[in-house]
């Protein structure tokens, strides 16, 4: 279990940020813990990755965000999708699952 | 929506960094909190959770650079920082800062207004719609430069030409205003009715010309200038309409032209009227005469060559229904050139002359603010290696050195823009008669635009090869300050640069050099007349109250006799043309014992009317024969003088008294002859550098009329100058309402033909003093901070036995060795870059070897001088002192 590789595929990092705010509106650490979830651990977020990224996005126009009170009454950074984020979600997942099928081609066509 | 995103959240990191930041590490701080409270949750001890959350989510400031890394205003951020950095270090070393700034204020300034003056008359499009379709025709004279044309061939060209889609011809017109306040003479055109259309401009109120104004005998109708009506009628658009008196006429006022309008063929005038010239006129009247110039525009599609063919080919094929004289046949072919490069043709060679000396002023310029620049960067080599050894890049490295040069070089554009600003007021005040398109000349958004573009493009420059030095030194991994023990092999590049200034101003001073010399030889030259205690102006006849020439003339006698009783007046006299003056009047000529191939072609003389009393007034002298005298009487042979160079050139070593000839319009007709009665000294009449002296003399009241405008010429007893009102108020006392204009003493009238060559030599001589001094604060810069980085050497030498004198001259021969190299340089560029000012010298070989002579000694002087300073304190350099502080 040590020696197995939690670290995001590169440059899908984005992918998975839009793809898990696109459910609903959370804070850093929410969309962290979710894409661990959601991956059955097979990811691990890497927290200033991740944190860096977001401050990215928002640049990007893709995220908005906005400081809430969190259930247990402290304020966090809610991250949401913006309108050019979903055209931008879209994109990306096409793109994504272009390439994933010629790899499995590939792979199919080695074996 | 995204740039407006960009640019917003930008701009409030940029201005609230500190709330960026502090966002960033709530989030942070929000995101390790929750982290802990998982690791807590799975039974970790809090204080471990915590530590364990901590290291997870990782180094803030990494973070934090990391996120800052992002967007545009990074960049700014850096640039300020630079910026701020700059200026802290400008203001740490004073000395240089205020040098570098004041060096390049100079430059650039000098060379914005020099852009401000060429702009309008060499580079922009002239103030009129499609200008660049406008052109002038002219006449090709005898030695194929333009001569003015006649009217008729105007008439032929407009009737068979088709490559213009209209032509338009214009005469000088100077109409006496009477009537309001003071008889004043204005400057005006007669003009076709097509000439503003030409142009392609209208008056802003009232009406154009149209052909029923432009009629033999048609209306007295002029438009006016609005510079004219600010100045005679206060402004009063309401003056269209109304009547004004002109030459004792009554001229209706139906146009104002704009305020903007530029006469750019003739600046100054102010009131045109239609022309009203005959079509079909006899040979020997005005409409004749080479006093008329046509401007055209060329069909859309039509180019100036194609103009030019179709000139050539009418020109070769005369029509019967379009008799030609031959001073008028076309025969040589007519000179097309575009309006901007006619009405710039004169001024051109000083102008080209000007704008290679101040580029030669900006270049050294700059090579002395870079020179000063390597020398801090060589300085600053540990500062470098240490930001380099920290993490700087060699492109941060380079940015900041180049953000350092161009501050420099933007305080230095602003300064320059008041430098500038003072030196188009001394253009426009030095600049000499005739320079076209003056009104033009100001600070105005290009000349702004270009002195941005010279600030920036300079500031990068001069930058540069510090920037690329201290770039380098990053990868000489020397943090340990490199000793300096070593005194030759650095610096190669700042003695280059010496090199070059030092060449450059060489340059600069010879053409200052030749160009005073030429100014010398140029007034050395004699005019063939005495010009000292010579008072000249103009009396002019404005209207119908001498209507006879026989009145006129004796309204002009008594004038003169009015003028000769003036106490301090030696002897007056009046003359149709004065010379050195503006005036210029020639006619042909043909002798009988010597008849030409063809009546007329023999060229043109130039023809003075003069009073009795001329000669000895003027001091021409009499080289043969007899002057006029009273017993010289109208009829039978008309008695005429003519001056050597045209005794000499019809006659040679023969003696032409006697001789007969016909001047003028009775060149090839039966007229009676005239009489040769004497031949009189040449005179310069155009200019004391060019133009012909062939002239002849006829008595006043013999030639075909009387000129209605004559210049008084007064020889004093005293200082000329200094009697004009009272010879003022002799004219007057004749009659009251006779305009008198151009009152200028015969010594100012002479300055004035030099004036081209004068403004060219103040401007050069100017840029090559500024350039000399800044080459000596160059050999004295690098001098110095060779001395200083030799001080260990020089105080070893000393202490094994070099005396002060040794010492000395290390010094003094390492400078000036970097001097000789230049000058060496110099003269070759000196010797390729003197055919641009060829034109403009006088009497002088552009090789003149006093002139290089003396330019050589005074760089060599003025290096000198700068040599001594730093030797000097390198002589009294303390072996002791030195050698202890190692």
């Amino acid at each position: 279990m040590a020696d197995q590789n939690t670290d995001v595929i590169q440059g899908t990092l984005d992918m998975l940020i839009l793809k898990t705010l696109s459910l609903q509106p959370m804070h850093g650490f929410g969309i962290a813990r979710r894409v661990e979830q959601i991956s059955r651990g097979v990811f691990k977020v890497n927290p200033g990755s991740l944190l860096v990224a977001l401050q990215r996005l928002e640049r990007a126009g893709w995220l908005d965000s906005e400081w809430r009170q969190t259930e247990n009454a402290r304020r966090a950074k809610f991250y949401e999708l913006t309108h050019a984020g979903e055209k931008q979600l879209e994109l990306e997942t096409a793109d994504w699952t272009r390439r994933v099928a010629a790899v499995t081609r590939l792979l199919r066509a080695e074996a | 929506m995204s740039l407006w995103r960009q640019l917003t959240r930008g701009l409030r990191i940029l201005f609230r960094r500190d709330v960026a930041d502090q966002e960033l590490a709530d989030e942070v701080r929000h995101y390790v909190d929750l982290t802990t409270e998982a690791y807590i949750a799975r039974g970790l001890r809090p204080d471990v959770a915590r530590r364990a959350a901590q290291l997870e989510v990782g180094n803030m400031t990494v973070m934090r650079e990391r996120v800052r890394a992002y967007g545009w205003e990074n960049s700014v951020g850096e640039l300020i920082a630079d910026l701020r950095f700059a200026v802290r270090r400008l203001r740490a070393n004073p000395g240089f800062a205020i040098v570098s700034i004041l060096t390049l204020a100079l430059g650039i300034g000098a060379t914005t207004a020099i852009f401000s003056a060429v702009n309008p008359i060499l580079l922009s499009s002239l103030p009129y719609p499609h200008a660049e379709r406008l052109v002038l025709l002219s006449d090709r004279g005898q030695d194929g430069s333009p001569r003015d044309v006649t009217f008729g061939t105007y008439t032929e060209l407009r009737a068979r030409l088709r490559s213009f889609q209209s032509l338009a011809v214009i005469d000088k017109w100077q109409p006496s205003l009477t009537g309001t306040n003071e008889p004043e003479r204005l400057k005006g055109q007669r003009v076709s009715a097509s000439y503003l259309r030409t142009l392609g401009v209208s008056p802003a109120v009232g009406r154009d010309f149209d052909e029923a104004d432009d009629r033999v005998g048609g209306p007295h109708v002029v438009i006016l200038s609005d510079r004219l009506v600010q100045r005679r009628f206060g402004g009063d658009r309401s003056i269209v309409g109304r009547r004004v008196m002109l030459d004792d006429d009554e001229y209706l006022v139906i146009g104002v032209m704009p305020h903007r309008f530029a006469n750019v063929i003739a600046p100054a005038v102010d009131i045109w009227a239609p022309l009203q010239e005959r079509a079909q006129a006899p040979f020997n009247s005005r409409e004749w005469g080479h006093h008329y110039q046509i401007v055209g525009r060329l069909e859309t599609s039509v180019t100036a060559d194609r103009a030019r063919r179709e000139l050539d080919a009418v020109g070769s094929a005369p029509l019967p229904e379009f008799p030609r004289p031959i001073w008028a046949n076309m025969r040589a072919g007519l000179l097309v050139s575009p309006l901007r490069d006619a009405i710039a043709a004169d001024a051109k060679p000083v102008l080209f002359a000007i704008v290679g000396a101040v580029l030669v002023l900006l270049a050294i310029a700059c090579v002395n603010v870079t020179n000063l620049l390597v020398a801090r960067s060589a300085q600053r080599r540990g500062e470098f290696a240490m930001r380099v050894a920290l993490g700087a890049g060699r492109g941060r490295l380079l940015r900041q050195v180049l953000t350092e040069s161009v501050l420099l070089a933007g305080i230095g554009g602003v300064l320059g823009l008041g430098v500038a600003r003072l030196g188009v007021g001394a253009l426009i005040a030095l600049s000499p008669a005739g320079l076209p398109r003056i009104d033009a000349i100001g600070l105005d958004a290009p000349v702004f635009g270009f002195a941005l573009a010279v600030t920036t493009l300079i500031g990068l420059l001069v930058g540069l090869i510090p920037a690329l030095g201290a770039a380098r030194a990053g990868l000489h991994d020397d943090v340990q300050q490199a000793s300096r023990r070593t005194a030759g092999g650095r610096g190669i590049a700042r003695r280059a640069l010496v090199v070059t200034e030092v060449a450059l101003a060489l340059i600069l001073l010879v053409g200052a050099g030749l160009l005073m010399r030429s100014l010398e030889r140029l007034f050395a030259v004699a005019p063939g007349f005495s010009p000292s205690r010579l008072l000249t102006m103009q009396v002019i006849d404005p209207g119908r109250a001498y209507a006879s020439d026989t009145l006129r003339r004796l309204y002009y006698e008594r004038t003169l006799d009015a003028v000769r009783h003036v106490p301090g007046v030696a002897a007056a006299a009046l003359t149709s043309q004065l010379p050195l003056s503006d005036d210029l009047d020639g006619y042909g000529y043909e002798f009988q014992s010597t008849p030409s191939v063809k009546p007329g072609e023999d060229g043109s003389a130039l023809r003075y009317e003069v009073a009795r009393g001329y000669f000895t007034t003027m001091g021409i002298p009499l080289r043969r024969g007899r002057l006029f005298d009273d017993n010289d009487v109208r009829g039978g042979d008309e008695p005429i003088l003519i001056s050597e160079s045209l005794a000499r050139r019809k006659f040679g070593n023969e003696n032409p008294i006697g001789q007969r000839a016909r001047f003028g319009p009775e060149t090839g007709s039966n007229r009676p002859w005239d009489v040769i009665v004497g031949v009189v000294g040449d005179v310069k009449q155009e200019s004391l550098a060019f133009g012909q002296t062939d002239a002849f003399y006829v008595p006043m009241g013999r030639w075909w009329w009387v000129d209605n405008v004559q210049s008084l010429v007064v020889r004093t007893t005293g200082d000329a100058a200094a009697l004009a009102p009272s010879v003022k108020r002799a004219v007057w006392s004749v009659d009251a309402n006779q305009p008198i204009e151009r009152i200028i003493t015969m010594d100012a009238l002479i300055a004035r033909t030099a004036s081209q060559r004068r403004f060219a030599l103040v401007v050069i001589e100017t840029f090559a003093l500024a350039a000399l001094l800044l080459a000596a604060i160059g050999i004295y810069g690098v001098l110095s901070g060779s001395v200083t980085e030799r001080m260990r050497e020089i105080g070893v030498r000393s202490a094994l036995g070099a005396t002060r004198g040794n010492i000395l001259g290390l010094v003094v021969r390492q400078g000036m060795s970097l001097t000789v190299i230049g000058v060496v340089i110099g003269l070759g560029g000196a010797i390729v870059a003197t055919r641009a000012i060829m034109t403009l010298l006088f009497g002088v070989s552009r090789l003149d070897p006093l002139t290089y002579g003396g330019v050589i000694v005074l760089l060599a002087g003025v290096s000198m001088l700068a040599c001594w300073l730093p030797a000097w304190r390198a002589a009294r350099v303390d072996p002791a002192i030195t050698l202890r502080s190692e």
